[in-house]
């Protein structure tokens, strides 16, 4: 398939994007579903008791495919942005509006499961360890876009001044995922990385990496149904 | 069956954070269809 034949300009219409965005969040709807039911049966009947946890460590299999999502959405609705600002599409900023609530929701399920899981292994539902802190800047800076965007009345403007605080706050991102690094955070390192073998049972992994495809898939189903309520909306 | 509800004693964190995750997906889903549908999307 050349540049061509994929007709990116084209979509990038609201009115043309419509009817495909609908087509797109049906399929990602199924996958979400089949993804979510393999993950969890594995996450819960396959993957072993782990040695020192218990069975608390069960959390992994959406804390950990949440916080991915936290943050690739963060760095999506940006890219979203940026291109919006650069090349003044519609369908750019109704993008990144889409994506706000459920980054946030992400975010706040990241916050909520490490929270559970911390209690009973940490001795303390919060730290202020640079990972947890880093990961509530990032709930704030979905909120902050959230509200800027609804509080401007002229649309250019609202879009414009949110695309700038997307970002700005991309920065945050690394922060977040080196964190661990940088910092002697109470929060563990990464287990799965890319350049090294993951420090689990490949069961685990299979769970984690299903439950990320299916939040993920779902994602998608959910910014493309609200990037149809958007151009409605404002056609409306 | 209920040794697995029990989460060999963390079921309050187990299905603390499953409940309350797949209920905030479904709410987003739910508000998210009510602004479909009167939007006409």
């Amino acid at each position: 398939m050349t540049a061509q034949e994929i007709r990116w300009f084209w979509y990038a219409s609201p009115q043309t994007f419509f009817p495909l965005a609908g087509s797109i969040s049906r399929l990602a709807a199924v996958l979400a579903a089949l993804f979510a039911v393999a993950g969890l049966y594995i996450g819960f009947f396959v993957a072993p008791t782990d040695a020192q946890q218990g069975e608390v460590y069960r959390v992994i299999f959406i804390h950990v495919p949440a916080a991915w999502m936290s943050m690739f959405i963060y760095v999506v609705m940006a890219i979203w942005s940026a291109i919006g600002l650069a090349m003044n599409t519609r369908l750019s900023a109704m993008m990144a509006r889409a994506l706000a609530p459920t980054g946030a929701l992400f975010t706040f399920i990241a916050l909520w499961t490490g929270s559970l899981w911390g209690r009973p292994t940490w001795g303390t539902w919060w730290v202020w360890d640079a990972r947890l802190t880093s990961e509530l800047i990032l709930l704030f800076l979905y909120f902050g876009f959230m509200a800027l965007t609804a509080s401007i009345d002229e649309r250019r403007r609202a879009d414009r001044a949110g695309a700038l605080l997307a970002i700005v706050g991309v920065v945050n991102i690394p922060i977040i995922y080196y964190s661990v690094q940088w910092w002697n955070t109470l929060h563990q390192g990464a287990s799965v990385s890319f350049t090294q073998a993951p420090s689990m049972a490949a069961t685990m992994l299979t769970g984690m990496l299903l439950m990320a495809l299916a939040f993920w898939m779902y994602s998608i189903a959910v910014a493309m149904v609200r990037v149809r309520c958007e151009i409605a909306e404002e056609a409306g | 069956m209920s040794e697995f509800f029990a989460m060999g004693g963390y079921a309050f964190y187990i299905w603390g954070s499953y409940g309350v995750t797949f209920a905030l997906l479904g709410i987003e889903v739910v508000l998210l269809l009510k602004r479909k549908r009167e939007a006409k999307a």
